[in-house]
């Protein structure tokens, strides 16, 4: 008889468990500033961390950010959705509306409580009556593009607007750290060299920051808090995972999908808030431009964590920054990655890790060849780096992915 | 069976309709204006000769985006990918199209038939993700999706295979000359456009290829049961690359009458949602190709219709959250019906049983 | 049913007379066990024995028709499971219901978290009580450790971990040894010893002779529905244990001469076949079948009779070894090749694997047979023939339909097996592989479809009959083999074999 054996470490758990320490993290980091200044330096495209990128990655992400933890919290529960997008439009609209009508702040609450009904449709929908998560998401995708477009046209002319703009609302209070921002403002402008990079850098995100921003950034902190620390987010994780083995013990998973699914329209519903009171002052038709379905590309690319919707949102934030704002950083911003994927191929090489080191020394001949024969990377790829990145991570990284075992499926109280 | 099955397929898309024309007629209530006089305006202009036209126009195109979700569904495969899989075909088929030069008939079908190619091969990388990695197809389409427009967006810069006719501000492909256009049929004061016919055609061979061929059986018996057509010696994984492939193809041709019988090359102007359309015509239409014809008349009869209502104050895309609530109806009917038949059933399984009584023997109990 | 005063006030759970009937069935009758407080109890059975349905209404599932049952000495009323988890009796299921992306602790306390303020959870406190618990219990598990690296033993103890962690003072385990490897069952004794010892009880489901024998302290034999008798292991041995598993006498088979053809239908050589998960289901299995007669598989379910079958039909590969079926090797021949060489299938689930049951019966007809004449004409399909076909099926079956152009779900369970067996059996097959061909079927078709199976035989048919049902594969056989733990572990003559050769050799048990 032979014997059975346990299932052995995950692949890759080696690598990972390698950057686990905080002082390698860090050292990571530092590497790839240093990195980063060398190729400003080389190729005088000094706009890659400077104070202006910084600031408007923050602002390209935040609503990739808040599509994204929306995801997050109806992915967790076993739920895909699809109606992000439509979600974040009913937020640009009705914070919009309602912001004109009674200030910015009533904007963000009439955005929230729209949001949560929104979510708490799809649930319905999802959950008790059980149509398909897609059909039911696209449902919603095109309901609130129509309705948001037939309620500007009815209400927005009479006041200012017209039919595809609202009229402008109040802008929210922004401040700057004290102390802190103008310390950063000096040394950045004394060119040192990797210093002042990091000044800069750190600049702009501490100076003309909104209160909203800052507590949008709150909630990723506050969402891993929810999932690991508190009862329902146990339960949550479950509905998501294995909903029978949580039937089993006597866990209401329906009731908490509700929860979670509402909460999801809710978030998604607070980004497109943002979009119309923070980022800038009016709702605009088109406004989210497919940052919901961003959203869930961040959710896939963040493995299913809090963090990981963060750094993926800032990521996505960083490469539309830098491509409204200086084309050519990005191809030096190419040179870069291309700098440390040969990095990691020699580090590959030394642990005679034969497989990994031969792909990332081609990435990084390839990023270089593009850095040397473009001028400009053309707008369209730049714009798409989103969809493409989570296509490749979705082809090849699928084994270090653990997404929530049963989301998208579909489940039936008493099922077995 | 079969005649309550005929009953609620008609039932149910009818019910949708009336439920979702409820609901807009308290909208309309609200805006303070008349809903049937509004709905009589939609009707007589939908039905005005010259709008016709331009319905049955839209109406070939949304026809190939219904058959192309039909197939997909029909294996309980759900291609949202419609939408980057169609703009690939047109495309293609306009930028061949108008490279070469061939007698007309061959023209035209040379046209259609890199539409389809183009549309099967971007269709076949989700294919290949699901089935080689287990990749949720709706995710990889979506992300194709915009991937497509990226790319064909960067092809049309104009020292690509893109060109910018003189006054004109949209960017658009070189254009297809006289043997690669296909006519169109005067009719109705308008000019319908003669891809119809294509259409009919391609109607035609999906029913033919679902009912009559062994492939069509497969490809249903897997919709209906993964595990019996497993069983029956169907390889399910072939199964589903090839319907992607097909559904693809088939979404290629989308924008085709189009772009035979009126722009003659292809630009940004080409509208999207494409995708959710032929999805909910699908669900409309049951998968059926007279059905899914009759829903994608109401669809582009609603669209071409819709701008009457400006006229009394009612901005058209009510027209829009219509077809949104018709669909979210339909699948609960559905739902609704797919659970009393579960129950019926259940009910008379129980009852089959009490027939087949057996016998517990005799045996020789010991004390304890 | 007199009981001493003494053994009233130990037992810790009885059951007395209890009844449950289905329509049709009769899954339990007057059945009656006593449990001592501090014993493992074992409950053995074959299929159909009653054992799950017992055990179910023990964990509140289910409400028994008739009967008592007494927890702690008090008769009690079950009407959930947390009815039961609340006196104190805790389920190990046979099929785990765990998380691989969470925690140990994360699996073990959900839905019984400690909090404060209702909503924050008492992680240190939950991961502290887990520890004891396990300590005490000498439970070898880490709070910490993600369920994804654990193997299936562990996992099982994750499983008695959820139950203690909850107060249970009665486990009941179904079937604990199915998934394990002889190490991880020596752990599990070792484990259960320790519960024992503590003073838990434990009440242990199984079919297996050897480990019941080993771990036990009493021992419950069921068979069709009833208590039969109870044991102590060192007054019994497994003869008699078998004996009373099977029952009296044997039917005797029926099929009439041999007439055995040199040609060879089926032969399986050493085949061997892992699932996903890295455990080993089929371990050297070899089975020889010619043309002419009838080999029945005897055996639990769930000791590698389905993968065998899939094996066969070329549904998966084995890891080793070789299946031959007709000249063709069947792992690198596709299924449709294999049905068309003329081997038919009766699948075990006929409503999952061998029906469309939102289809047409005519169109059922051609499940299975698309890939060649008549069903098909090269690419197109012959929908005449498959009528025409149909109708003759259902003539010559029986099948009670009110036509061939109604769905299969519309036909009751016995007249769908009936269509099955008529489809599968025309055109002559060479080989045909039947799993439970009569279940669910009335006697009267039931001998319609044994007549035809032995037509079959008499014409040069091999049949490898999968079956369940004692009196089905000793009337029908011409050789039984039996398969147990994914091994054929011997092959019976009907007309020679006493029932406990047969109990014997289902169960596990090594010569007596």
């Amino acid at each position: 008889m032979s014997t059975n054996t346990n299932s052995a470490a995950k692949p890759g758990s080696k690598a990972k468990s390698f950057f686990k320490s905080p002082a390698r993290i860090t050292l990571l980091i530092a590497g790839i500033f240093l990195i980063i200044s060398l190729v400003e330096v080389i190729t005088g495209a000094t706009d890659i961390s400077s104070p202006g990128t910084s600031g408007a990655t923050l602002r390209f992400a935040i609503p990739l950010l808040m599509a994204g933890l929306g995801g997050l919290w109806a992915e967790r529960a076993g739920v895909i959705n699809i109606g992000l997008e439509g979600m974040m439009i009913v937020g640009t609209w009705t914070a919009a509306w309602f912001g004109y009508l009674h200030g910015p702040v009533v904007g963000i609450l009439a955005a929230a409580i729209f949001g949560l009904a929104s979510g708490f449709f799809h649930a319905i929908m999802t959950v008790k009556v059980g149509i398909d998560q897609a059909v039911s998401g696209l449902a919603i995708n095109l309901i609130a593009a129509g309705a948001a477009r037939y309620l500007s046209g009815i209400f927005f002319p009479p006041v200012g607007g017209d039919r595809t703009v609202s009229p402008p609302v109040e802008t929210l209070p922004s401040f700057s750290v004290p102390f802190i921002a103008p310390i950063l403002n000096s040394i950045d402008e004394k060119n040192i060299f990797l210093v002042s990079n990091i000044a800069g850098l750190l600049y702009g995100v501490t100076k003309d920051l909104s209160v909203v921003t800052v507590g949008f950034l709150l909630l990723v902190p506050f969402t891993s808090w929810i999932l690991w620390r508190s009862k329902f987010g146990l339960r949550m994780r479950f509905s998501g995972e294995n909903p029978m083995a949580a039937e089993s013990l006597g866990i209401n998973v329906y009731r908490t999908r509700y929860i979670a699914i509402s909460v999801s329209g809710m978030l998604a519903s607070l980004g497109g808030a943002y979009l119309a009171l923070v980022a800038s002052s009016v709702y605009r038709e088109g406004q989210t431009a497919g940052r919901g379905f961003i959203g869930l590309a961040t959710v896939i690319f963040g493995n299913w964590k809090p963090s990981g919707v963060f750094a993926g949102s800032i990521l996505f934030g960083f490469t539309d920054a830098i491509r409204v704002r200086q084309a050519e950083s990005v191809t030096a911003l190419i040179l870069a990655a291309g700098i440390v994927a040969l990095l990691l191929s020699i580090f590959y090489t030394t642990s005679r890790r034969w497989k990994p080191a031969a792909s990332y020394f081609t990435i990084g001949l390839v990023a270089l060849w593009i850095n040397r024969s473009v001028e400009t990377i053309p707008q369209e790829f730049v714009t798409v780096f989103p969809n493409v990145a989570t296509l490749l991570v979705l082809t090849f990284l699928a084994q270090r992915l653990t997404p929530p075992a049963m989301a998208g499926m579909p489940y039936r109280r008493g099922s077995e | 069976m079969t005649k309550s099955r005929i009953f609620w397929g008609i039932v149910a898309p009818t019910a949708a309709i009336i439920n979702s024309l409820f609901f807009v007629y308290i909208i309309l209530k609200l805006r303070g204006v008349e809903p049937i006089e509004m709905f009589k305006l939609m009707v007589s202009y939908g039905f005005d000769p010259r709008n016709l036209v331009s319905e049955i126009n839209q109406t070939v195109a949304y026809y190939m985006a219904g058959v192309a979700a039909a197939i997909g569904f029909k294996m309980l495969l759900f291609n949202i990918g419609i939408d980057g899989q169609y703009r690939m075909g047109a495309f293609f088929g306009a930028v061949v199209g108008a490279a070469v030069n061939l007698p007309p008939v061959l023209h035209v079908l040379l046209i259609i038939l890199v539409a389809m190619l183009a549309g099967g091969a971007w269709a076949a990388i989700a294919g290949y993700l699901k089935v080689k990695r287990g990749v949720n197809e709706v995710i990889s389409n979506i992300m194709l999706n915009f991937i497509a427009a990226a790319i064909i967006a960067f092809l049309l810069s104009p020292n690509l295979l893109g060109s910018l006719p003189e006054g004109s501000q949209n960017l658009q492909t070189k254009p297809i000359p006289s043997s690669g256009q296909m006519p169109t049929i005067k009719a109705f004061e308008g000019e319908i456009y003669s891809f119809l016919f294509i259409a009919v055609v391609v109607g035609i061979g999906y029913w033919i290829m679902l009912n009559k061929t062994v492939f069509g059986f497969n490809l249903r018996a897997t919709g209906l049961s993964f595990r019996a057509a497993r069983a029956s010696g169907v390889n399910a994984p072939r199964m589903i690359f090839i319907t992607t492939v097909l559904s693809g193809a088939i979404a290629g041709l989308v924008g085709i009458g189009t772009l035979l019988s009126d722009t003659h090359s292809y630009s940004m102007a080409f509208p999207s949602g494409y995708a959710f359309t032929g999805l909910a015509l699908a669900l409309l239409g049951r998968n059926h190709p007279v059905g899914i014809f009759f829903a994608a008349f109401l669809w582009s009869f609603l669209e071409r219709s819709a701008p009457v209502l400006e006229f009394e104050g009612v901005p058209p895309e009510i027209v829009i959250v219509m077809q949104g609530t018709i669909v979210l109806s339909i699948v609960i009917a559905y739902e609704v019906v797919a659970r009393i038949n579960l129950r019926q059933q259940q009910r008379a399984v129980g009852s089959a049983n009490s027939e087949n009584q057996i016998p517990v023997a005799e045996q020789v109990k010991e004390t304890k | 049913m007199q009981l001493s005063n003494v053994r009233e006030i130990s037992s810790v759970l009885e059951v007395i007379g209890v009844e449950k009937r289905y329509p049709g069935v009769v899954a339990n009758r007057d059945v009656s066990i006593q449990i001592a407080a501090g014993t493992i109890h074992a409950i053995i059975g074959e299929n159909g024995a009653g054992k799950s349905t017992l055990m179910k209404t023990l964990y509140g599932l289910i409400k028994p028709d008739a009967g008592q049952i007494k927890v702690f000495g008090s008769e009690v009323n079950l009407k959930s499971p947390q009815d039961a988890i609340a006196l104190g009796i805790g389920m190990v299921h046979q099929h785990f219901k765990l998380a691989d992306n969470a925690t140990v602790l994360e699996n073990v306390i959900l839905g019984s978290e400690p909090t404060r303020f209702g909503f924050v959870v008492r992680y240190e406190e939950a991961r502290k009580k887990l520890i004891e618990i396990a300590e005490n219990y000498g439970l070898d598990i880490d709070p910490d450790e993600p369920l994804s690296n654990l193997g299936v033993g562990e996992r099982q103890r994750v499983e008695i971990a959820k139950v203690l962690f909850r107060g249970a003072k009665i486990l009941i385990l179904d079937e604990p040894t199915a998934v394990l490897v002889p190490q991880e069952v020596d752990e599990l004794f070792a484990n259960l010893r320790e519960l024992v010892k503590k003073g838990l009880t434990v009440i242990f489901i199984s079919h297996k002779l050897d480990e019941v024998l080993s771990i036990a302290d009493d021992i419950t034999i069921m068979r069709q529905g009833t208590t039969v008798a109870t044991r102590k292991p060192n007054k019994t041995n497994k003869k008699e244990l078998a004996e009373l598993m099977v029952g009296g006498e044997l039917p005797k088979p029926k099929a009439g001469e041999l007439k055995v053809s040199p040609e060879s239908i089926l032969s399986i050589k050493s085949a061997s076949y892992f699932r996903a998960d890295g455990r080993q289901i089929l371990d050297g299995v070899n089975l020889e079948l010619h043309g002419g007669e009838i080999v029945g598989l005897a055996g639990v379910e769930g000791n590698g009779q389905s993968e065998l079958i899939e094996l066969i039909m070329g549904l998966i590969q084995p890891a080793s070894g070789s299946v031959e079926v007709l000249g063709l090797d069947a792992a690198t021949t596709l299924t449709r090749e294999i049905r068309n060489a003329g081997v038919a299938y009766i699948p075990q689930d006929r409503q999952r694997d061998g029906l469309l049951m939102t289809a047409p019966l005519w169109e059922n007809r051609i499940l299975g047979h698309q890939f060649a004449e008549p069903m098909a004409k090269s690419i197109w399909v012959n929908k005449g023939a498959a009528m025409e076909d149909s109708k003759r099926v259902v003539g010559e079956f029986d099948v009670r339909t009110p036509g061939i152009n109604v769905l299969a779900s519309a036909l009751s369970g016995g007249n769908q097996q009936k269509f099955i067996v008529g489809r599968e059996l025309t055109g002559d097959p060479k080989l045909i592989v039947a799993a439970q061909p009569t279940r669910g079927v009335d006697v009267g078709a039931q001998a319609i479809i044994w007549e035809h199976l032995m037509q079959a035989r008499s014409k040069g048919a091999g049949i490898l009959l999968i079956s369940a049902d004692l009196e089905e594969l000793f009337s029908l056989s011409d050789r039984i083999a039996v398969m147990y733990s994914g091994k054929i572990v011997s092959i019976l003559n009907p007309a020679k074999t006493t029932p406990e050769d047969l109990g014997l050799a289902m169960t596990g048990a090594k010569s007596a």
